[in-house]
């Protein structure tokens, strides 16, 4: 009884089937277009479906409206409220939820400590900078504690230091309060630090959940491969060879059958592509100081451990 | 996706349809049957009177030329408003729409002080006060369009190697076309229908369609010429109307736009002397005929207070009337013009957005003729019910304040509304917290305009005022049509108090939006 959204004669959700713990972070990776804004807004109740069922706490959804269901929801675009202030923000699901003022207010001052705003509760939201609004997002979410909170890309279109800074705040604060979230995303990166369950959705159906290890030890595809970043994958018909690129050693050698084409270095780790004299290619992720540079001729190992065997698709 | 949109319950929704749609009906549609009817019915047929054809060639090329003008005079503020941050901006963008909240008497008025007397002034002085009215018009579509002209799409066709000229007519000018033809669309469509202008500085042979229904219908009695130019008038605002819409439309979905903050700088060079010049001769020509009019006002101010044979009452009476008729209207305008736009939200921007226009595009003068023989007998009589005067100002401010109202309506982002129903907020609550707040500023804008307009509207209540209720315009036309320097200075002391009121409600109202303005 999988979920199922036609939006415009395509079928946005295809019979999607999730599980969420309580307390736990799933972080629904996917390109977009692959229906994961569509499955929250369906979560929500902001999007009607057209087939299966959203239960919560094993009680169904079907026909109770958005303000009614208690979940919470946290857009990219923050969806500020332009006229309010901070705590008018933050204090508005309160408000709607019949909370008396001072509780209210407790509970405000409470939740902008816990995203480090304190003492913010008067500035205008004009005034904040993008970091300050999506703290402020997160604490009107997070304040009626909803019994799930839904993030749609909350940290797309931010700089990286931003972005990477509140990906590890968040990781933090959701295992603090053990928050029970669905996270959309389409950053393989933010999907690993932030879900304690990876689903990885294409084409409005989900083709894997996997804890964030499980997914890069043995992904369900070549297509799910790919996307999450194991670049080497072998297709040979109905099955594929995925390599993972941390167990690929380039050592320079005079009579290797590999010359290193391309080097970059990505934080601690360098990446590194070397082509065969057959032509084929292979990456190789290098943690030292000292990579091969480019044009260097190259022996290629490889951990016979760290090759596995998953189809070319599944259906 | 319909949580996306403003949400209402069932009852509340047929009310914001059914309500506009009602007053529509009874004021609008069922006048202009009256016309329709009269003219099929009284005799004569479907035969217009002599002399229509001249009628029609003259309306039309004094419209066109007007517009020509009004574009020419424009362009430079538009350019001066939409490209460049100076201090005082805010205050010159204000400024522009004085002259178009002005009513179109004081203009002519002021127009009839300026220029050299004798009997026929000639077209120039139609001409002049025509481009005086609208330019705010080209001033504020076009330059608000320019401002959103993103100047990295300059920028990268000089560095592809296009020339000031070249980027001009290649990149800027299709950028802006739409706005133009926008702007030039509705100017020609206000001078189309004008009336106190043409009324007040035509003199003889001078008669467009509008002022010749009132003609026909007030002063010769002719109702059944009056009903057939209705008609004819009716026909030709369909076909300028329905051009304005497409062009409209093509305008609203133009391209990717740009936040009027990244677009604005500081003129650099030879373009800092164009803009105070610009801006010098514009407060010129906004300040010079007002001035003149309060010259010619002085020394009547003493009799605003005595009687005159002119009117039933003391001539600062009028002033009280009018703004009392003019709350009214506007209440009237807000209620219906406000229901209205929340229905039209509801759904993307369209051609129905150009039927909101009719009743201003039907003309005024169409309209209170309509009232003088649709409300004749009891139970609704002009001749006993004043409240048909705020009426008739209603139909004709109404489609302002859905033109401000629905575009500040449309855009409200969905998602505050869907954010909001997940905090736990019911539709109705949703749209009291977060709908009425955020439009609160169009809303002030629309009040004050709808004050202004009602205040000024001429065409219409000079039909349906009683002569012991006039409103300013229709004591200063009074005055006007009686000879003697004594009256004309009455006259131009009247337009200039009606003139204050005006501008104080549209600037008042231009305030609160500023005041507020900025968090949206």
């Amino acid at each position: 009884m999988g979920a199922r959204v036609v939006l415009g004669g395509h079928e946005a959700l295809a019979g999607v089937d999730l599980d969420v713990e309580q307390g736990a972070t799933i972080a629904v990776l996917g390109p977009s277009g692959s229906g994961k804004s569509t499955l929250l807004r369906a979560i929500a109740g902001l999007q009607r479906l057209d087939g299966g069922s959203v239960t919560l706490d094993g009680r169904p959804l079907a026909g109770v409206p958005p303000h009614r269901r208690g979940i919470g929801l946290m857009f990219q675009d923050d969806a500020l409220f332009p006229h309010r202030d901070v705590a008018a923000n933050v204090v508005f699901g309160l408000r709607m939820n019949g909370v008396a003022r001072a509780p209210a207010t407790a509970r405000v001052s409470e939740l902008l400590a816990l995203v480090g705003l304190e003492g913010r509760e008067h500035r205008s939201v004009g005034s904040l900078s993008g970091g300050e609004r999506k703290r402020v997002a997160l604490a009107r979410a997070l304040a009626p504690a909803p019994r799930v909170l839904l993030l749609d890309e909350p940290l797309g279109a931010l700089d990286r230091p931003l972005h990477d800074r509140l990906v590890t705040e968040l990781a933090d604060l959701f295992a603090e309060i053990r928050q029970t979230a669905v996270y959309v995303t389409h950053d393989v990166a933010e999907a690993f630090a932030l879900g304690t369950l990876v689903a990885v959705m294409r084409e409005g159906k989900i083709l894997q959940v996997a804890r964030p290890e499980r997914l890069w030890a043995s992904p369900a595809d070549a297509w799910v491969a790919r996307f999450i970043g194991l670049a080497n994958v072998e297709e040979r018909g109905e099955t594929s060879f995925v390599t993972r690129p941390e167990a690929v050693v380039l050592g320079p050698a005079a009579d290797g059958d590999a010359v290193v084409v391309a080097a970059h270095r990505d934080g601690p780790v360098v990446t590194l592509r070397a082509r065969y004299d057959d032509g084929r290619e292979i990456t190789s992720a290098h943690a030292g100081l000292a990579p091969p540079a480019p044009g260097t001729r190259v022996a290629v190992s490889v951990d016979p451990d760290a090759v596995v065997e998953v189809p070319t698709a599944i259906d | 996706m319909d949580t996306g949109r403003p949400t209402l319950s069932r009852g509340r929704t047929v009310a914001t349809v059914i309500v506009p749609v009602a007053f529509l009906a009874l004021f609008f549609a069922f006048p202009l049957a009256a016309i329709l009817k009269r003219g099929l019915t009284s005799g004569g047929g479907l035969s217009l009177p002599a002399g229509t054809s001249q009628l029609l060639w003259f309306t039309t090329w004094q419209a066109a030329a007007s517009t020509v003008l009004t574009l020419a005079t424009g362009l430079p503020l538009a350019w001066t408003i939409g490209r460049f941050r100076f201090r005082g901006r805010s205050l010159a963008r204000a400024l522009v729409l004085v002259p178009f909240v002005l009513p179109t008497v004081v203009v002519a008025t002021a127009f009839l002080a300026l220029l050299p007397d004798g009997y026929d002034r000639g077209i120039w002085a139609i001409l002049a006060a025509h481009v005086f009215f609208n330019v705010a018009v080209v001033t504020r579509i076009v330059g608000g369009a320019w401002a959103t002209i993103d100047p990295h799409s300059a920028e990268a066709a000089a560095v592809l190697g296009a020339g000031p000229l070249r980027r001009a007519r290649e990149v800027t000018l299709p950028q802006l076309a739409p706005a133009l033809s926008a702007a030039a669309a509705l100017t020609f469509l206000f001078c189309f229908t004008s009336f106190g202008v043409i009324l007040i500085l035509g003199g003889p042979g001078r008669a467009t369609v509008e002022t010749e229904i009132y003609n026909q219908a007030a002063r010769l009695f002719d109702l059944h010429a009056a009903a057939m130019l209705s008609l004819l008038q009716l026909g030709a605002v369909a076909v300028v109307l329905a051009v304005t819409s497409i062009l409209e439309a093509r305008a609203g979905g133009a391209g990717t736009l740009a936040a009027e903050d990244d677009v604005l700088r500081r003129p650099i060079g030879w373009e800092r002397v164009a803009v105070v010049a610009v801006l010098g001769v514009g407060a010129l020509v906004l300040v010079l005929p007002l001035a003149l009019l309060i010259g010619q006002a002085r020394g009547s101010w003493g009799a605003l207070f005595q009687e005159t044979p002119a009117l039933l009452v003391e001539p600062w009476q009028a002033a009280v009337f009018s703004l009392a008729f003019a709350g009214v209207a506007a209440a009237i305008a807000l209620t219906v013009g406000g229901l209205a736009a929340i229905a039209l939200a509801r759904r993307p921007p369209g051609v129905i957005d150009g039927l909101v226009l009719l009743p201003l595009g039907a003309s005024a003068v169409m309209l209170g003729f309509g009232f003088l023989i649709a409300f004749d007998q009891p139970p609704i009589d002009f001749r006993s019910s004043w409240w048909l005067v705020p009426v008739a100002q209603s139909l004709v401010a109404a489609p302002f304040v859905v033109r401000i109202v629905t575009p500040a309506l449309r855009s409200i982002d969905p998602r505050l509304r869907e954010v909001a129903a997940t905090l736990g907020a019911s539709p109705s609550r949703s749209w009291r917290e977060i709908d009425v707040p955020l439009v609160g500023r169009a809303f002030a804008v629309a009040a004050g305009f709808a004050f202004a307009i009602a205040l000024g509207e001429f065409g219409a209540t000079v039909f349906v005022a009683r002569a012991e209720q006039p409103t300013l315009p229709v004591a200063i036309f009074r005055f006007l049509g009686r000879p003697g320097a004594e009256n004309q200075g009455i006259a131009a002391a009247l337009a200039v108090v009606l003139a204050g009121l005006a501008a104080c409600a549209a600037l008042a109202a231009e305030r609160v939006a500023d005041g507020r303005g900025r968090t949206l």
